[in-house]
């Protein structure tokens, strides 16, 4: 057997094509969500912290440093076997968006918020001396400066994390590594592992260029 | 609430737990210590490449690069171990995981040594060669050092997040301690071993984690 | 119109302030000078609260400056201008959305009418035909004068300045100075920290002195260029002399 027909099988590409596409949607769509909440969650949370209040700023802190040293796979696990016990049933594409965008947002909440320490104190005193109030200082001055900073770190991550959600295969999402990982078993041939490296590349590489672009851009 | 506890916190079963969780810890600070190595080393080269005025060596260098960062590295590892044997090359768990973990972090650790051997302002290797040091000797002496101080937080957030990947291994059967932990899950029906996995990752990590935070701090005051 | 009895500011054990009895009446320019450590500009930040007082009153126009809180105070800095010694302009907005930002945000202006007045401001500063441009653009003339420009659209009773040039390349203090002279006709109520001895001698109503955290002599400029009482005045002044002669 010769090296292509093992991994570009032509005929076996044909035959899980479909159900390969059908996982990248799924992979698509899992990304987008995780993505929108865990940057959302992630900038409520840092907004939340520069009011300097012990009760806000000990939690906020607690969960960005437990979820950026926890391995997902782990709590992913304790989710999807775990929770069932007390009679919490979720499906496996809700457990990967929960733990995915809990991630997403703690690495988000400590980019937004060294952004946001580095704005400098003259800004904020800029805004409160012409009568801005703190919230209006925040949302129009300090916020986009530290969004500014923080961009190219926040789609390092968001690539990074959402790369992740090939994790769903552990848990029976019906995702792009565990559709072709079933395909290959089924199939007796390595090609759907191929596809599924050209469908992540499909899908990843344009961001991994994207985030080059925006690296030259701002240094 | 009882019986919260008795599921995700029951001394009984983790102390049960414990004897497979410490072999399986043990494997993964093996695992980490061979690939954050083989990391470090094959991103420096990886990072020189890149850098390298040869444009033959440059290109190819960056999209290895850019292929191993776009790739989920647990495409890699299935990739390494199950389809490998394909075409003749079966390697253990072990060897699997570190070849998958080898390419996808020489490729992350690649990333931040380029940041900070760009960070280096020009004039120190004109300097250094200027005094009379030799291309290497000012890259070893020079260069490398000014560097690694620039980009140390990220070097360890990188670290961190090798030490996290390890507990992929799991899903190739390498008894690490995941898969350890989830073996004795899967035993005692309780999710307790799991719990306790947990708490080990996050004794060994919460400091690094903690370390990176104050360091970025330090850094956005200057 | 501004008026500041007993102000006292302490940082943790170090008292910056103390005591400090000063008043500026409506139209007048009032020139504080000193070594640097005097407590000038603590003096100037306290009132408009960037800094806190720890004690004594600041009023305006017989209203409580230091019984302000929350909203109230907003309100309040509206009245009291301040330009920095570091200008302090957005970097991520227009030249025109810096000057416009508060006028819409805090006096509730409509954008057409906070675009004209910014217009006029900018005008005003002679940098109109710099209204599209970013901050960065600009030199540091240049952006204080936008700076200058962004405190005056809010049509404050009383302008602060904290060292308005001590930033700036030489050659281009005289534009900010100029701007500042040309407030002082219109009868704009300033207070000025600064180190430009010329610029005191030639606009100033008042000059006072610090040293210490207290006020050690004030007058108008001929007296205390021409005929300072204090010791420790004369001293100031002669460590000068070698940088005003040239």
């Amino acid at each position: 057997m010769s090296f292509l027909d093992t991994f570009f099988d032509g005929a076996v590409m044909a035959k899980y094509l479909p159900d390969l596409l059908a996982a990248l949607v799924t992979t698509l769509w899992l990304s987008a969500a995780i993505v929108i909440a865990g940057l959302a969650l992630g900038l409520v949370l840092a907004c939340l912290r520069t009011l300097g209040r012990w009760y806000l700023t000990l939690p906020i802190v607690a969960f960005a440093d437990i979820s950026r040293a926890l391995p997902p796979l782990v709590v992913i696990l304790v989710f999807y076997f775990g929770l069932p016990g007390l009679g919490i049933r979720l499906s496996g594409p809700m457990v990967l968006f929960i733990v995915l965008g809990g991630v997403l947002a703690a690495f988000a909440e400590e980019i937004f918020w060294a952004g946001l320490t580095s704005v400098p104190k003259g800004q904020w005193e800029a805004g409160r001396a012409t009568g801005l109030s703190f919230m209006q200082t925040l949302f129009d001055i300090a916020l986009p400066q530290a969004i500014r900073l923080g961009i190219p770190s926040l789609v390092n991550r968001a690539l990074a994390i959402t790369k992740m959600t090939a994790l769903g295969s552990v848990i029976g999402v019906k995702e792009i590594l565990s559709v072709s990982s079933s395909a290959q078993s089924f199939s007796g041939s390595a090609t759907p592992l191929t596809m599924a490296a050209l469908a992540y590349l499909a899908i990843f590489l344009p961001v991994v260029i994207f985030a080059r672009l925006l690296e030259k851009r701002y240094t | 609430m009882s019986n919260f506890i008795d599921l995700f916190f029951n001394l009984d079963i983790m102390a049960q737990a414990w004897p497979l969780l410490l072999k399986g810890l043990i494997i993964t600070l093996k695992l980490c210590a061979v690939v954050i190595l083989l990391g470090l080393a094959g991103g420096l080269l990886l990072a020189l490449g890149a850098l390298s005025p040869r444009k033959w060596l440059k290109w190819p260098t960056i999209g290895f690069i850019d292929l191993f960062r776009a790739l989920p590295p647990l495409v890699v590892l299935i990739f390494v171990y199950s389809g490998l044997p394909f075409a003749g090359l079966e390697l253990t768990p072990f060897m699997a995981v570190v070849l998958a973990f080898f390419l996808n972090n020489s490729a992350y650790f690649a990333e931040v040594f380029r940041a900070g051997i760009q960070s280096v302002p020009k004039g120190q290797p004109e300097a250094a060669q200027a005094t009379g040091l030799s291309q290497v000797q000012s890259l070893v002496h020079v260069i490398l050092p000014q560097a690694i101080r620039n980009v140390l937080p990220d070097l360890l957030s990188n670290t961190v997040e090798v030490v996290k990947l390890t507990s992929l291994a799991s899903v190739v059967s390498l008894s690490e301690l995941l898969y350890s932990a989830n073996m004795a899950r899967s035993i005692t029906y309780n999710s307790s071993p799991l719990v306790l996995a947990a708490l080990i990752y996050l004794a060994i990590l919460w400091p690094l984690v903690r370390l990176i935070s104050r360091y970025q701090r330090g850094l956005a005051e200057h | 119109m501004l008026e500041i009895n007993q102000l006292e500011k302490c940082f943790g054990t170090t008292q910056v302030l103390k005591s400090i009895d000063l008043s500026v009446k409506p139209g007048e320019l009032v020139f504080v000078i000193g070594p640097s450590g005097s407590g000038k500009s603590t003096m100037l930040r306290c009132c408009n609260r960037l800094e806190e007082p720890t004690s004594g009153s600041i009023l305006l126009d017989s209203e409580h400056v230091t019984e302000c809180h929350g909203r109230a105070l907003d309100k309040m800095r509206l009245k009291i201008g301040m330009v920095f010694q570091g200008f302090h302009l957005y970097p991520h907005k227009s030249v025109l959305a810096n000057v416009m930002l508060a006028q819409v945000k805090a006096l509730k202006r409509s954008k057409p009418e906070a675009k004209a007045r910014a217009m006029e401001m900018l005008e005003h500063v002679g940098l109109a035909h710099k209204a599209d441009a970013m901050p960065s653009e600009l030199s540091g003339g240049q952006q204080q004068r936008v700076a200058i420009a962004r405190a005056l659209a809010l049509d404050p009773k009383v302008m602060l300045f904290d060292e308005p040039t001590s930033a700036l390349d030489p050659e281009l203090v005289g534009s900010v100075l100029k701007v500042m002279k040309q407030l002082r006709q219109e009868g704009m109520t300033m207070l000025v920290v600064s180190h430009e001895m010329e610029f005191a001698r030639e606009a100033a109503d008042r000059v006072v002195f610090m040293d210490g955290g207290v006020v050690v002599e004030a007058g108008p400029p001929e007296d205390i260029f021409g005929n300072p009482k204090s010791e420790r005045l004369r001293a100031f002044l002669s460590r000068l002399q070698p940088t005003t002669a040239a």
